[in-house]
């Protein structure tokens, strides 16, 4: 191999800067939420105890922490699902050029870059001037899919643009149904990104704030409660919630990841050798 | 019934569960919004109407002014940082890091983040950039200042430090997914030519790297010009942009007034990317 230049040096170091900048907050907090009962926000560090995560489970006096978080992994999981099957659908639609496809294209990805307070804004007044009841499950589902959707369309475009037609024409050629050459040999080939796809689906609702602020009506989804608690709590019990879900989405990306891995192993072990040989 | 059996037919079919969504939660919500941006607002209720006031209001009033030049001010600035350090990590991620395995390690380890809380990433600078927060209690054992920095938290510094830490990763992915497809010969020729390795980056490199900038700006671009939550947090509600303008004229039931100053920021934010977009094609770019 040849030698490293100097400049690779000074990159790694940039780089190795980058990642501190990029989680020394993190990590910080995850520190002191294992402050002392008399400890405050920041150091140092009063004792060490698990009491802040105590006073979690406890009653609080402000809010619902546990009901805000089952209601956030509801919908999570409501998001990913739509995100997952509406995505396949769209993205199966623009392999082929179909007419109107460029506007239905550039709407999509306005709705990525729209300042999300026109979303939360309009939603919110359309529901509640039209009689419609404002919640999370109905108007706030609605306006996190405009932020996950664009998401999983570019990743089916990213897969879609690689994938090999001649899979397809094969089994066609073998007499597959559409259907039949969809679910067996699409879908297949696709999964780890539908994988990818389920995993922003989830993910980015779970912590999205800005498009549910005004949409997500009398009961308030995690991110919510907690910008609730930015502004009267000043214990490190907030430390302590931003810590354990950050470690629940640490979680939530180490199983999704490690479902694609399995994955591959098993196209490993049992792919076909054809053609290997030759 | 050849129309049903047509190519575009079944595109629309396909395509139609995400039509529908984008009708009812981006286009309706959007024309609803320019609907009442043209209401009036009494003290008790809001009256439907075709009245220019809240526009006439706005654009009369000198701290609309003030409040989009700080929101240009945010923009530019975070822009300018996230593209410095988005294009300096993409460039070692794609061009210095020689296995494929370590090189996706290191591009998820910089992606991860952005699937965990903003709201949570914001909150953990407060032990660093507080009075009694690290930054200060470092800066104070070295002797550097004798009292701590007030500016560190709660000030343009905090925004945009929350802004750079938060946006960055959207030029980053932009710009490495690009890097990744330049063909690695035009390197190879280039050197045989007698390139180094600067004139390799700034003549190879960086113009063939134009699309992912591109995408990578539209994005920090629009997520920072629409954000209402990072300034509002990060500077203890002392600084404001376009966005606070707005939630704060929803806080007080302002509705017609909020729909005009979102349509206005709606318009800047689109002619914005409209300009940007005639230097790049995004379809082709994924």
């Amino acid at each position: 191999m040849e030698p490293r230049p100097a400049s690779f040096w000074w990159l790694t170091a940039f780089f190795v800067l980058f990642v501190v900048f990029l989680y020394g907050p993190t990590i910080t907090i995850g520190i002191l939420s294992f402050q002392g009962p008399e400890g405050g926000l920041t150091f140092p560090m009063r004792g060490v105890s698990t009491y802040w995560f105590h006073n979690l489970f406890e009653q609080q006096a402000v809010g619902d922490i546990w009901g805000s978080w089952r209601r956030s992994f509801i919908l999570g999981l409501m998001v990913m699902v739509v995100t997952v099957v509406v995505s396949i659908m769209a993205g199966l639609a623009f392999r082929t050029r179909f007419r109107g496809s460029g506007v239905l294209f550039y709407l999509t990805m306005a709705s990525l870059v729209i300042p999300s307070i026109l979303i939360t804004l309009g939603v919110g007044r359309l529901f509640d001037q039209t009689g419609l009841k404002i919640h999370w499950a109905t108007s706030g589902f609605g306006s996190q899919l405009t932020w996950t959707l664009p998401f999983g369309l570019l990743v089916m475009f990213a897969v879609f643009n690689r994938f090999d037609k001649r899979y397809e024409e094969a089994a066609r050629d073998q007499g597959a149904s559409d259907w039949q050459t969809i679910r067996h040999v699409v879908l297949p080939i696709i999964a780890p990104s539908v994988i990818g796809v389920a995993l922003f689906g989830f993910s980015l609702s779970y912590d999205e704030f800005a498009r549910t602020q005004m949409t997500a009506g009398s009961y308030n989804t995690l991110p919510l409660e907690i910008f609730g608690m930015t502004t009267n709590v000043t214990k490190p019990v907030i430390f302590a919630l931003g810590t354990l879900t950050t470690v629940f989405s640490f979680a939530v990306i180490g199983v999704f990841l490690a479902t694609v891995w399995i994955l591959r192993q098993r196209r490993l072990r049992q792919g076909s050798d054809a053609g290997r040989g030759v | 019934m050849s129309f049903l059996k047509s190519e575009t037919a079944r595109a629309w079919a396909l395509a139609s569960p995400l039509v529908l969504v984008l009708l009812a939660f981006l286009v309706l919500p959007i024309i609803w919004i320019l609907v009442l941006s043209f209401w009036r607002a009494t003290e008790f209720a809001m009256v439907p109407d075709f009245s220019f006031e809240n526009y006439a209001y706005l654009f009369g009033s000198t701290v609309t002014w003030q409040v989009f030049l700080s929101t240009f001010r945010y923009a530019l600035i975070t822009w300018v940082l996230t593209l410095l350090i988005g294009f300096t990590v993409a460039y070692y991620l794609a061009f210095h890091i020689r296995s494929s395995t370590v090189q996706m390690a290191l591009f998820l380890l910089c992606t991860v983040p952005f699937l965990t809380s903003n709201i949570i990433r914001m909150i953990s600078w407060i032990p660093f950039l507080g009075r009694n927060g690290l930054a200060n209690q470092a800066l104070l054992s070295m002797g550097v200042i004798d009292q701590p920095l007030e500016w560190l938290l709660y000030s343009d510094f905090s925004v945009i430090l929350a802004f750079v830490h938060l946006n960055t990763l959207f030029m980053i992915t932009p710009i490495f997914n690009t890097m990744m497809r330049i063909d690695r010969s035009l390197i190879e020729a280039a050197r045989d030519q007698g390139a180094g390795g600067w004139q390799i980056l700034t003549n190879v490199i960086i113009p063939l790297s134009k699309p992912g900038i591109m995408i990578g700006t539209i994005f920090v671009l629009a997520l920072v010009m629409g954000d209402f939550v990072t300034v509002r947090f990060m500077s203890g509600s002392q600084r404001s942009n376009v966005g606070r303008l707005i939630s704060n004229d929803v806080g007080l039931l302002q509705y017609p007034s909020a729909a005009a100053t979102s349509i206005v920021l709606l318009c800047t934010v689109l002619i914005l990317i409209g300009l940007l977009m005639r230097f790049v094609n995004i379809r082709k770019e994924l």
